[in-house]
């Protein structure tokens, strides 16, 4: 059921909150030890579906009101563990909630867990988180992609109609595009960012994961909007998920930058979004190659930007305030072990990578340089818009890969995320939305549009979406 | 220590932190005060929980721009926090946002001119945020107080090659910037809570050459006497090494308060690597012309200046005017005071005379008293036109500081005009002599000192309010009649 669904059926009384809710947590206490989902569920549900029912009683829901969320663990919950899947923070309780999680509350909405992620958010197939791992619902043997893994196979299982994500470089999209869901990154300042466990401060953006667009909009008004403890927060209002519906694809100005179809593109997927164009087409987008060779530097740019800001981010968790601290004589060697033993060794690598990114000698060569392709990135893209509406291209250029398959492989498996960083580089609003399947496995097509055009990439994704027919639920079980 | 042999030339360079009196801290809404119970006066934003994000303070930001106004810079209409990364136990986050690089603190390329008129340069004003103190349990470990940690600090750092060449020109330097400090309200200039913290490094070199020495820094000087006794005490050490043909270490060093000396606390072998990187969680402050130039024009006037304008119109000495100038309160009310057409030297007289007695007594501030600028035109004008003298002026003021009743009205009142007619004066004078015939005798026999008590007696049956030197006159006239 989705959220505008679940929303419809509290409205008619054809089902209690405490019902809906009770249907979700059944639905995973049965199949989630096969998906892997979860790391940790709320223990007071109950609590929070009697105050929803209140809401809804009194006349005072909001479309949320009722709706079971799940929440990637680099979220902030007051009083519910957040762990990152690190065992750095394997104790951590905040003692405050994310912006974003405390809108949700207000809303009604139902916090029913923390989902599991690659440690801090870095990594691309959940495969580094430090508790388990997250199956993709289409093909348990295959990755749910990451880091936002465990959100994406929440929705993808049908644990939960919607679930929130983060996304440094494609984080929230590529696991979109791999379980065949929708996967929305915000402009960058149009969500804030108080609450969520930092990464790669200048590029991370939460945002959601639904079934559809329509329930992802929703999920994007939620948790949009200015926020005062937020300093790069923009003074903007939340993005208006009403308008969804207005979009359509005749007359739109669509460019398809040929450096997103490369070599390394999987070629069934290659046809499920070629197909995918040509009905734009059909509904009268106007399509049109494009070239941005800036493209080709992203991954490069990205893998020192945001280990150069991790770096310096995750330079807090030494043991001294909280999280689990190492023996040791003296401070540094308390911290160092501290970090040594917490830390897994895809985060220790790119703590590495930034530190010396960072270093004196090194910082113009590296750091600096990289901050001014990201630059050229904008001037690049920025002609584009003057001419476009939106950017299209595939999500990711494979489909759900097996798990384990590129696990020797990190470098294979950062180049796949071309497609997905730009955005986070120009901090512009980007989704991917299921084009269809390859060989059993969703594609995801994916939409970028100018910064602060949220609900355009929204609207386009909403008629794409409708010209592409009934979104499809994971053969599950 | 021993003077040193042969003749160096010292070069002195002041690294100045001051705690800004503002009412939160720079990065959150924490309340700044001094003391209390440990880690009482925190946030997750100050302790650097995960998640947490900086906002900063508007507050710190403008006292930043008002100092570096006040010290001559140039200002960054562009300007970034920086982030400088290293482990400490004090440094929640692991960095401390500072501002880094040549043009982009708020402050940059300024001077303060000591009262010689010796400029010394400055090269930076910034802000940066407090880190939290370590502290030793009773139980034998250590603890971490986090109240100070994001307390706004205003980093100032005086040009290189050092300006300052002796430990009284470091002194002066200090004196005068804290005054400054205190003077614009952005500091309480507290240096033994530690709210104002000088680091000097210094080197020598012997006299003649131009390669500036080993440079050592001095930490934990927390008065200005410590900072002249320190500063002296490094160049002497320096010098007596290199005379007795050693090397000096580039080091830091802690001052010893108790025996006077400075010990060797940590040697520097390579410069630390910060990374400094723009801070991706705050943006970039920018500012325009009209902000600057109106923050420009509200500044008061600085206390060098009010000194020399006070010597040059009002004919003050520079040690009258300096006594006006301990607060600006102080220079405010006998400014006041000036304008209502008093008579700056008489006014100044009050003020550094009976005005700071009471006001010691009474540990009030001239504002928190009953006494106005008014109060002490009046005064003024009572004493120069010698409506009343000088003694019973003291009683006027007191009580007029009693009770806040105007002097002209306490004179008139209590009928203490002074008598200038010879009259009553004469027939005082004739009745003294009358009854003190074996003191005039004495006058009379060349005992001429004696005069004095006469004209005592006389003021005495005058109760005080008889016109003095006429008494003197008269008295003196009355004797060399007969
Ligand atoms: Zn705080």
């Amino acid at each position: 059921m989705t959220a505008a669904d679940l929303a419809r059926a509290y409205a008619r009384r054809e089902l209690s909150v405490r019902e809906g809710v009770q249907s979700s947590l059944d639905r995973i206490n049965e199949f989630d030890g096969q998906v892997g989902a979860f790391l940790k569920l709320a223990e007071d549900v109950g609590d929070q579906a009697d105050r929803a029912q209140a809401m809804l009683d009194a006349g005072e829901g909001t479309p949320l009101t009722g709706v079971p969320v799940a929440l990637k663990d680099n979220l902030s919950t007051r009083g519910l563990r957040t762990t990152c899947a690190s065992k750095i923070l394997s104790d951590y309780v905040p003692p405050f909630d994310a912006t974003v999680v405390a809108k949700l509350k207000e809303q009604g909405a139902i916090i029913l867990g923390k989902t599991n992620l690659d440690e801090f958010a870095m990594g691309t197939s959940t495969e580094n988180s430090a508790y388990q791992l997250t199956h993709n619902p289409w093909d348990l043997a295959r990755s749910p992609g990451g880091s936002s893994g465990g959100s994406a196979a929440s929705v993808a299982a049908g644990f939960t109609p919607l679930s929130l994500g983060s996304d440094t470089g494609g984080s929230i999209r590529q696991p979109a595009s791999l379980c065949g869901i929708v996967g929305f990154k915000p402009t960058y300042g149009r969500v804030s960012r108080y609450g969520l466990v930092a990464f790669g401060s200048s590029l991370d953006q939460i945002g959601p994961f639904g079934f559809n667009v329509e329930d992802t909009a929703l999920m994007a008004e939620a948790i949009s909007g200015h926020d005062p403890r937020d300093s790069t927060s923009l003074r903007h209002a939340p993005i208006d998920a009403s308008s969804v519906r207005n979009g359509s694809l005749k007359g739109l100005r669509v460019a398809v930058p040929k450096e997103f179809f490369g070599d390394s593109m999987h070629a069934g997927l290659r046809a499920v979004v070629e197909q995918a164009l040509d009905t734009m087409r059909k509904e009268g987008a106007i399509l049109e190659e494009v070239s941005l060779p800036s493209i080709q530097y992203c991954v490069t740019t990205y893998y020192i930007i945001a280990p150069a800001e991790a770096s310096s981010n995750l330079a807090r968790f030494d043991g001294i305030r909280y999280g689990p601290r190492a023996e040791g004589s003296g401070h540094i060697s308390v911290v160092e072990r501290t970090r040594a033993e917490g830390f897994g060794h895809e985060v220790k690598a790119r703590i590495m990578i930034g530190t010396y990114a960072l270093s004196a000698g090194y910082y113009d060569a590296y750091y600096l340089r990289a901050q001014q392709v990201r630059g050229l990135m904008v001037q690049e893209f920025k002609s584009v818009f003057d001419k476009y509406d939106v950017v299209v291209g595939p999500t990711s250029p494979v489909p759900a890969f097996k798990i384990g398959e590129l696990k020797n492989d990190p470098m294979a498996l950062k180049l796949l995320d071309f497609c997905t960083i730009p955005a986070n580089m120009l901090g512009c609003p980007a989704i991917s939305i299921n084009a269809g399947l390859t060989d059993g496995l969703p594609v995801g097509l994916h939409f970028m549009a100018p910064p602060l055009a949220d609900e355009r990439v929204l609207q386009v994704a909403y008629a794409t979406e409708q010209a592409l027919g009934a979104t499809m639920r994971a053969p599950f079980p | 220590m021993q003077a040193p042999m042969a003749n160096y030339v010292a070069s002195i360079g002041m690294e100045v932190h001051a705690e800004l009196a503002t009412r939160s801290k720079m990065f959150c809404r924490c309340p700044v005060a001094f003391g209390g119970e440990p880690n009482t006066r925190v946030c997750p934003v100050c302790l650097g929980l995960p998640g947490s994000l900086p906002v900063p303070n508007r507050e710190a930001i403008e006292m930043v721009i008002r100092t570096a106004l006040a010290l001559n810079c140039k200002i960054a209409m562009h300007s970034v926090f920086h982030r400088k990364n290293y482990f400490y136990p004090d440094l929640p986050k692991g960095y401390q946002v500072s501002q880094y690089g040549e043009t982009n603190p708020l402050g940059y390329h300024g001077w303060l001119e000591l009262a010689n008129g010796k400029r010394i340069g400055i090269r930076r004003v910034h802000l940066e945020e407090d880190t939290g103190k370590l502290m030793h349990l009773p139980n034998g470990g250590a603890g971490v107080d986090y109240n100070r940690a994001g307390v706004p600090l205003m980093e100032i750092v005086t040009d290189f090659p050092p300006d300052i060449t002796n430990e009284e020109e470091a002194k002066d330097y200090l004196v005068e910037l804290r005054q400054i400090l205190v003077w614009l309200g952005v500091c309480d200039g507290k240096m033994e809570e530690g709210s104002l913290r000088c680091e000097p490094n210094i080197s020598i070199r012997p006299e003649g050459t131009e390669m500036l020495g080993t440079k050592s820094e001095l930490k934990n000087l927390n008065s200005f006497r410590s900072v002249q006794l320190g500063v002296q005490f490094e160049i002497r050490r320096q010098a007596a090494t290199l005379d007795s043909g050693g090397t000096l270490l580039q080091e830091t060093r802690g001052w010893n308060e108790s025996n006077e000396s400075s010990y060797a606390m940590r040697i520097k072998e390579t410069e630390n690597d910060y990374r400094y990187f723009p801070d991706p969680d705050l943006i970039p402050m920018v500012f325009d012309d009209p902000y600057i130039e109106g923050l420009r024009s509200a500044m008061p006037e600085l206390p060098l200046a009010k000194s020399q304008r006070y010597q040059r119109d009002f004919g003050l000495s520079t040690k009258d005017a300096e006594r006006l100038l301990q607060d600006r309160e102080t220079a405010e009310f006998f400014e006041e005071a000036v304008a209502m057409k008093g008579d700056p030297k008489g006014i100044c007289n009050l003020m550094i005379s009976e005005f700071a007695k009471q006001l010691n007594e009474a540990g009030l501030s001239p504002r928190q008293s009953n006494i106005s600028p008014a109060h002490l035109v009046q005064l003024a004008n009572l004493l120069a036109s010698d409506t009343i003298n000088s003694k019973v002026g003291k009683e006027v003021f007191a009580e007029a500081f009693k009770s806040g009743a105007m002097p002209d009205a306490i004179v008139d009142e209590r009928g203490l005009r002074q008598i200038d007619d010879h009259g009553p004066i004469v027939e005082s004078v004739k009745a003294v002599l009358a009854t003190n015939a074996e003191v005039v005798e004495r006058y009379r026999g060349g005992q001429t000192g004696v005069a004095g008590f006469l004209v005592g007696q006389v003021m005495k049956m005058g109760q005080g309010r008889f016109n003095p030197q006429l008494v003197q006159q008269l008295v003196r006239e009355e004797l060399e009649r007969t």
